[in-house]
């Protein structure tokens, strides 16, 4: 337990704050690159390949794995899976940081940051997916950041506000699933508009479908990812009822990832069929596909299923890690690999070390803000002037 | 393959135009939409073109573009398939012609302006406008920079200002709107000593090159590409050899990008409408379910009391009964042993009294 804490501690020099602190160095020096040289002194984006990691990874992944807030709130408050409820804050907590940090990589990739803006203030491109998407990712942002605030005003012992903000709990989350859906599913429609240029095999009338149910495994296995992480690093925050739950979120987590993962596997399955695309499955593309859809969707459904049924935690955890890498690989698929298939090999991207640089900067500054929110407000544990309140508006007015 | 994606593309396009857009110009369901009338064009007759790059060099002097590396009477150039970029608007590209002893063809790239563009359906600002006489325009006032004109675009036209760190535009052809609005021909056009270039109405030029492929069948493959491409262009083509030879895609199909995206967003008022009414739903039901749970639990648990208490009495009693039984069959057993005592031993009974 000390080990733990003197591993974790902020402001002290261990090999965890100081790998993250060339990180951070190395990252504010490719801001500045980047702002002065434009995004043609950091990046190998071209005219023919205008999307990079910065969207393939940073935003799409992003988004995807920051699904877990959505689909937890959504399975305590609306579906009424009390159960889990230990698991709402934490998961709140990383889908907030998750999306903050999806809109300081967008300051980044666009050409004029300041402008993210216009789209709403300006003039509105309504016939844009990419304006839904804007539209819906800035609001979901503010729903989040209202969904997390109790913590905060627990933390700042404002107690009339904090009130306030959990009286709103229901209408957030269902505020908050009806942008998600959105969302998550037109990050998939942003392709629809190049059938071009992307492979037959990752490009389908389905791809909003795609992008969203894939979205709902990625966040039921964030939570389970992050609860393994936490529980092995921030254990001494979390209250007995926190730490009992955890294992309950584990299984039950898995057992619907198992499920909807199954469907997921289905309706890709039915996409090459209604496109009929079963010859390409044996090129070299189609290998690839393959080796996503068996390897990272299949695979880890199976997995779940066994680890719920052996209730084997490590199983779990294994296909938790398993279906991320899966979600990273279809959205690097989609934006990057399958995207622009038919130029000759000379014209294909490849990330410059600085664009993989600022995305792991970004990941970095998300964990250092999660610990450090982790350690002083109560996301792992009820604030103890609070829990009888929070068990009032959370068993009466609910 | 072909036919596979022309079927898919069909279905996107009867899926698109099956749903009101907020978009007038696709709202009447099956309506096409064909162009702004009398709104302006050029045709590239490809077999006209004998790469001199005129065109080239006149289009860097009308929109005051950087000088580029080499001379615009290079012809080395044409060794690597080139492209437009935000330095040059336009390209002229040479390919060998199939079928040894024949001439090279030589085809210039720069915007199409599509009649229903790729980049102002794909432009979250609305940075790009289909103008009524032709030209697509382009505001770089408004522009953030997100780049998916450029994703969405099907012939690979805009470019961007990549080493521009503050003010970075996209850069396309802009037919020359302004020189078009001064009576002014386009800078290519003008400069084309060739006449491979003619600029006009688009639906006179269309008229023009259909004359052209009956008058000279031999010469031309009976294709107009733009016509129809993508929902048709105000660029047109005229070619010598199959445009996949002239390095211009055959399978972008008639669709207008447009309608690729419009399915999928006619859905956003649809789950934004429904989406309260299933999860407000799905919450009911499981409040429901837990009431009714701890209903049924409270009645339960009352039932189970009432029986328990009943049984305890019911118990009680015939304890109680069982004990008075016991109590009187002691009494009488003792009565009776007294009685039999005495009848056996009455004298010392009587003696002890």
């Amino acid at each position: 337990m000390p080990e733990k804490r003197i591993h974790l501690g902020s402001g002290r020099i261990t090999p965890f704050n100081l790998v993250s602190g060339v990180i951070i160095v190395l990252g504010l020096m490719i801001t500045v690159i980047r702002y002065t040289g434009g995004l043609a002194a950091v990046t190998r984006l071209s005219d023919y390949n205008p999307w990079g990691i910065w969207i393939g990874f940073d935003l799409l992944v992003g988004v995807a794995l920051a699904a877990g807030g959505y689909v937890t709130s959504a399975a305590v408050y609306v579906f009424g899976l009390k159960r889990y409820h230990s698991a709402v804050r934490p998961a709140v907590l990383t889908g907030f940081l998750g999306y903050a940090l999806v809109v300081a990589a967008l300051t980044y990739d666009v050409g004029r940051g300041w402008r993210l803006p216009y789209p709403f203030l300006v003039q509105q491109g309504t016939t844009s997916v990419l304006f839904e998407v804007a539209a819906c990712v800035a609001l979901y942002l503010t729903v989040l950041f209202l969904e997390f605030s109790p913590a905060a005003l627990e933390w700042l012992g404002l107690k009339r506000a904090r009130n306030l903000a959990v009286k709103m709990t229901m209408v957030l989350t269902i505020f908050g699933v009806i942008l998600s859906t959105l969302h998550q599913s037109s990050l998939g429609s942003l392709f629809l508009i190049a059938p071009s240029k992307l492979h037959p095999l990752w490009y389908s009338p389905y791809l909003p479908v795609y992008f969203f149910v894939s979205s709902i495994t990625a966040g039921l296995s964030m939570v389970i990812v992050e609860g393994a992480l936490s529980g092995r690093y921030l254990s001494h925050k979390m209250d007995p009822a926190h730490l009992a739950d955890k294992d309950q979120v584990a299984l039950g987590f898995a057992k619907a990832a198992a499920f909807i993962l199954a469907g997921y596997f289905a309706i890709k399955v039915m996409g090459i069929s209604v496109g009929n695309h079963w010859n390409l499955l044996s090129t070299p593309y189609g290998l690839w596909f393959l080796l996503e859809l068996v390897g990272f969707v299949a695979l880890p459904c199976f997995l779940y299923a066994i680890g719920v049924r052996e209730r084997n935690l490590t199983i779990i955890k294994t296909a938790a890690v398993w279906t991320v890498l899966g979600i990273v690989l279809n959205r690097l698929n989609v934006s990057l690999v399958a995207f622009n298939w038919h130029l000759p090999a000379g014209e294909r991207y490849f990330p410059h070390w600085m664009e993989i640089g600022l995305s792991v900067f970004l990941v970095t500054v998300g964990i250092l803000v999660f610990r450090f929110i982790a350690l002083r407000m109560p996301i792992f544990y009820e604030h103890p002037e609070f829990e009888e309140n929070e068990k009032h508006s959370y068993s009466v007015d609910r | 393959m072909t036919i596979s994606r022309r079927k898919f593309l069909g279905w996107c396009g009867v899926a698109g135009l099956g749903v009101a857009r907020a978009k007038p110009v696709r709202s009447a369901s099956l309506q096409e939409f064909a162009g702004y009338p009398d709104s302006l064009g050029v045709l590239h007759d490809t077999t006209l073109c004998i790469g001199c790059r005129s065109c080239e060099a006149a289009c860097n002097r009308v929109n005051e573009l950087p000088e580029p590396a080499e001379a615009f009477t290079d012809l080395s150039v044409f060794k690597a398939r080139r492209r437009t970029s935000a330095k040059t608007y336009t390209v002229v590209n040479r390919f060998e012609a199939p079928g040894s002893g024949r001439k090279p063809v030589f085809v210039k790239k720069q915007c199409n302006h599509c009649l229903e563009p790729a980049c102002a359906a794909a432009c979250f600002v609305g940075a790009f406008q289909k103008s009524k006489e032709g030209p697509v325009v382009y505001d770089a006032s408004v522009c953030v920079g997100c780049r998916y004109c450029m994703i969405a675009c099907p012939f690979e036209i805009p470019a961007y200002e990549y080493d521009n760190a503050f003010t970075p535009r996209v850069m396309k052809c802009t037919l020359c709107a302004p020189r078009i609005k001064d009576g002014l021909l386009p800078g290519c056009v003008e400069a084309c000593p060739t006449e491979a270039l003619s600029f006009g109405r688009r639906k006179d030029l269309i008229r023009m090159a259909r004359q052209r492929i009956v008058s000279y069948p031999d010469r031309y493959v009976d294709h107009i590409y733009g016509e129809h491409e993508m929902g048709g262009t105000s660029w047109l083509y005229l070619s010598g050899v199959p445009f996949s030879h002239a390095g211009m895609r055959e399978d972008l199909g008639v669709t207008p990008a447009l309608a690729f995206t419009s399915g999928a967003l006619s859905t956003v008022p649809l789950i934004a409408s429904l989406w309260p009414v299933l999860l407000v739903g799905i919450y009911a039901v499981s409040r429901r379910k837990e009431k009714l749970y701890e209903t049924e639990k409270a009645s339960a648990v009352e039932a189970a009391m009432e029986k328990t208490t009943l049984k305890a009495r019911a118990e009680l009693e015939q304890a109680l009964e069982k004990a008075r039984r016991e109590k009187d069959a002691a009494i009488e057993k003792e009565v009776r042993k007294a009685i039999k005592a005495k009848s056996i031993q009455p004298g010392g009974e009587d003696k002890d009294a």
